[in-house]
């Protein structure tokens, strides 16, 4: 049992009801037991007052998709790593994704890492069952079992299922026990050996190109599937204008079918890649900007639901190699925030709709109870700064490996505190 | 300094025009990387090397006393020989890395490679790299100049600066022609940096190439897109084709050798559409009855072997120009 913990004089900023209003908010027991907009909260016996006049209390961030190291490549990631980059990033649950050795494919590792995180991670941790066994893309995972040791969802990962019949099977399946079915959305025969945006860059590169067609044609054959099937269909990330279309029409008919969108492709394109710059080199591929305006237009019509960093640790070895050899990814845990905050400092966004995206939609999505500031939820909320400015300093990150596609980047906001489960896990010291 | 840096370069080099600021490049990566009159100078430095390769005794040692390494990790008969004599007639030592014994195939980085390298003191190392971007990776890790020799599918700058030579010296002039690239455009690094050169120079550039061999955005770097071989080379004042690799050609790219050499192998009847005086190239090594007919490869039109000769004059142009400005730096 904690101390009770009174946070004051916070601009409240809650998209789940709309709130945007300075307020107070009290904590007791890990959950959130009270909160007044425009008057006071009496002080509890014992209990520790923040004034956190000129910041945002927001609902601590549920980041969809990360890939972490542990178990496997703890060299690259481990749970308490992640759990540290995380907390500073504002991140307080995180998906973890099943692509890890061994694959996240069996109930009794699900158990494991849900018990694993509790002991060495400061946030919650979320692990996803495979939909394939081994990822391999042919036999299906015991959803029941994965879903009852604690599985949030099922995904592949970064593995894209390429039969038709087998996604049909595995969506009807997954229908049954309401799980949210996440599918990275990759014609791998159309993306061959593509490694950027197909376009006139990738020419000039001499780079062999990925057409937004390989995304797009599986991204309408799963949207159909979804809607034979009922599945709660979520298309892990999407990167061009064509599938934000899709998406959008797609919704109409079926009220199940949601998207999310990387960080990457929100903030950056692939003109980012300059002269071969690996930490660049992301599945999806970064695209035009014109694509990256179509989603950021998407997230403000409610088309594209979640943002998420695609937090994805890769060592040295594999990245310093030339482009084409190198190894898709980029860590985003830590920066997810602030680059997020980039669209509301220009302007292009609403606060809420970006907060939104990485709180109560992704919470909706897997059915959590966090993501909102409301009695009785999970204390899980961040205090940040919205214009504290700082530049990104790869070497003070605090994830084990330092791909990050920010690297050097001056940002606007920052997070001071990170509360999970009414704990203080991460506290900004200048 | 910089009048100081001009005067060293043109006594030391076998002749810039002087007529432009000083060659300063530290490295040559990209044909993208140049501006038009580094394009002249070099060309003007090569044209005054030609008669050094024609001379009985075929020296000119300015760089006496340097160390170049030709670095390949691809075969390349044509340009790592053209290489290792350009060197050689400048004085320079030079030793070819085998890439077979090397421990790159072990797998070693290519920037531990580049380190190895490094801690060797070479003055000049040319790269050949399977992917693109590679050299420009490597260039970042060492101390001396690097000339890139070829990655992947990006580019090949001393390629683009010997056609261009060659055809100045049949032409007269470069400015204003017309010329036509066929083949197979999309995985052509000697199409990227002739393009790019050619345009600098304000030539009207045309590619021609079944629509699946044209990369994306093409239309953007050449003045004309055909996918009609006589369309495409009509009143061309220079004919270029590439190879055709021939696991292209297995069913996947084009349909059959047979086939392509009948809609774009560069035969009589085909070249009679462009300029009757109008000049034929070929970077090499050629796929006689592939992409061109041996009677036009061999005929009087072609001017294929001296592309060879020119080569090694740009090649000891480009050596001269990037290392005199190296030992002041």
């Amino acid at each position: 049992m904690t101390a009770p913990l009174l946070i004051e004089n916070a601009r409240i900023l809650d998209p789940a009801s709309g709130t945007d209003a300075v307020g107070a908010v009290l904590v007791e027991n890990g959950l959130i037991a009270e909160i007044a907009i425009g008057r006071p909260i009496g002080v509890p016996d014992g209990a520790e007052v923040i004034n956190a006049h000129g910041l945002m209390l927001s609902p601590g961030l549920i980041d969809m998709r990360v890939f972490t190291g542990e178990p496997g490549k703890e060299y690259r990631e481990t749970l308490a790593s992640a759990g540290e980059a995380a907390a500073a990033g504002g991140v307080t649950s995180f998906v973890m994704m099943p692509d890890t050795t061994p694959v996240v494919d069996d109930g009794a590792l699900v158990d494991f890492l849900i018990r694993r995180a509790k002991a060495t991670s400061k946030v919650n941790v979320l692990p996803a069952g495979a939909i394939t066994k081994g990822l391999n893309g042919t036999e299906m995972t015991e959803y029941g079992l994965l879903q009852e040791a604690g599985a949030v969802c099922l995904t592949d990962g970064r593995h894209s299922i390429q039969c038709t019949s087998m996604l049909r099977t595995a969506m009807s399946y997954a229908a049954n026990f309401g799980l949210t079915f996440v599918h990275h959305v990759s014609d791998t025969d159309l993306t061959g050996p593509g490694v950027m945006n197909e376009g006139l860059f990738a020419t000039i590169l001499g780079l062999k190109g990925i057409p937004r067609e390989a995304e797009t044609i599986p991204l309408a054959r799963d949207l159909q599937l979804a809607a034979l099937t009922g599945v709660k269909y979520h298309a892990a990330q999407i990167s061009c204008a064509a599938s934000v279309e899709l998406v959008a029409a797609a919704k109409k008919r079926n009220k199940s079918v949601t998207a999310g969108v990387s960080i990457n492709n929100l903030a950056l394109n692939e003109n980012d890649i300059g002269r071969y710059r690996t930490f660049f080199k992301l599945s999806t591929p970064l695209r035009s900007e014109d694509d990256r305006q179509a989603i950021i237009e998407g997230l403000r019509s409610g088309a594209v639901d979640t943002i998420h960093s695609d937090h994805d640790p890769q060592d040295t070895e594999v990245k310093r190699q030339p482009f084409a050899e190198a190894s898709d990814g980029a860590i985003g845990l830590e920066t997810l925030l602030a680059a997020a905050l980039r669209l509301v400092h220009s302007g292009d966004v609403e606060i809420l709709t970006v907060l939104r995206a990485m709180t109560s939609r992704p919470a909706e999505i897997l059915g959590l109870s966090s993501g909102r500031i409301a009695v009785g939820a999970p204390a899980d909320l961040i205090l940040v700064d919205l214009d504290y400015p700082w530049q990104v300093d790869e070497t003070a990150l605090r994830s084990r490996s330092r791909n990050t596609s920010f690297e050097g980047a001056r940002l606007a906001g920052k997070v001071m505190r990170t509360i999970v489960g009414g704990e203080t896990v991460y506290l900004h010291e200048d | 300094m910089a009048q100081a840096r001009a005067s060293t370069a043109s006594t030391s080099s076998a002749g810039s025009s002087g007529d432009y600021p000083p060659f300063n490049q530290r490295h040559l990566l990209s044909i993208a990387d140049l501006q038009q009159h580094e394009i002249v100078d070099l060309l003007d430095r090569a044209e005054a090397m030609v008669p050094v390769s024609r001379q009985e005794r075929k020296s000119h040692p300015t760089l006496s006393g340097k160390t170049q390494i030709n670095l390949f990790f691809e075969p390349s008969t044509r340009t790592q020989g053209s290489f290792e004599i350009a060197g050689k007639r400048l004085g320079a030592l030079v030793m070819n890395m085998s890439v077979k014994t090397s421990s790159v195939s072990k797998g070693e980085t290519l920037i531990d490679t580049a380190a190895t390298l490094n801690a060797m003191r070479p003055d000049v190392i040319v790269v050949r790299h399977s992917a693109a971007g590679a050299v420009e990776l490597l260039s970042q890790k060492v101390g001396c100049a690097v000339i890139n020799a070829g990655d992947g599918a990006h580019e090949h700058p001393t390629q683009a600066l010997l056609d261009a030579l060659t055809i100045r010296r049949h032409k007269g002039r470069i400015s204003g022609l017309t010329v036509a690239i066929c083949g197979d455009i999309a995985n052509s690094r000697v199409v990227r940096s002739n393009l790019l050169l050619l345009g600098a120079l304000n030539v009207r550039t045309r590619v021609i190439a079944p629509r699946n061999l044209l990369p994306a955005g093409i239309e953007n770097l050449a003045t004309e897109v055909f996918t009609d071989m006589r369309e495409g080379l009509r009143g061309a004042d220079v004919v270029m084709t590439l190879r055709l690799q021939h696991e292209r050609a297995q069913g996947r790219m084009i349909p059959s050798v047979r086939e392509y050499y009948r809609f774009y192998g560069l035969d009589a009847e085909k070249l009679a559409f462009a300029k009757p005086d109008a000049i034929v190239m070929h970077p090499g090594p050629m796929n006689r009855g592939v992409e061109i007919d041996p009677a036009i490869a061999d005929g009087v039109q072609s001017v294929i072997n001296e592309q060879v000769e020119m080569g090694v004059a740009v090649r000891m142009a480009v050596l001269d120009a990037l290392l005199p400005t190296r030992n002041e730096a």
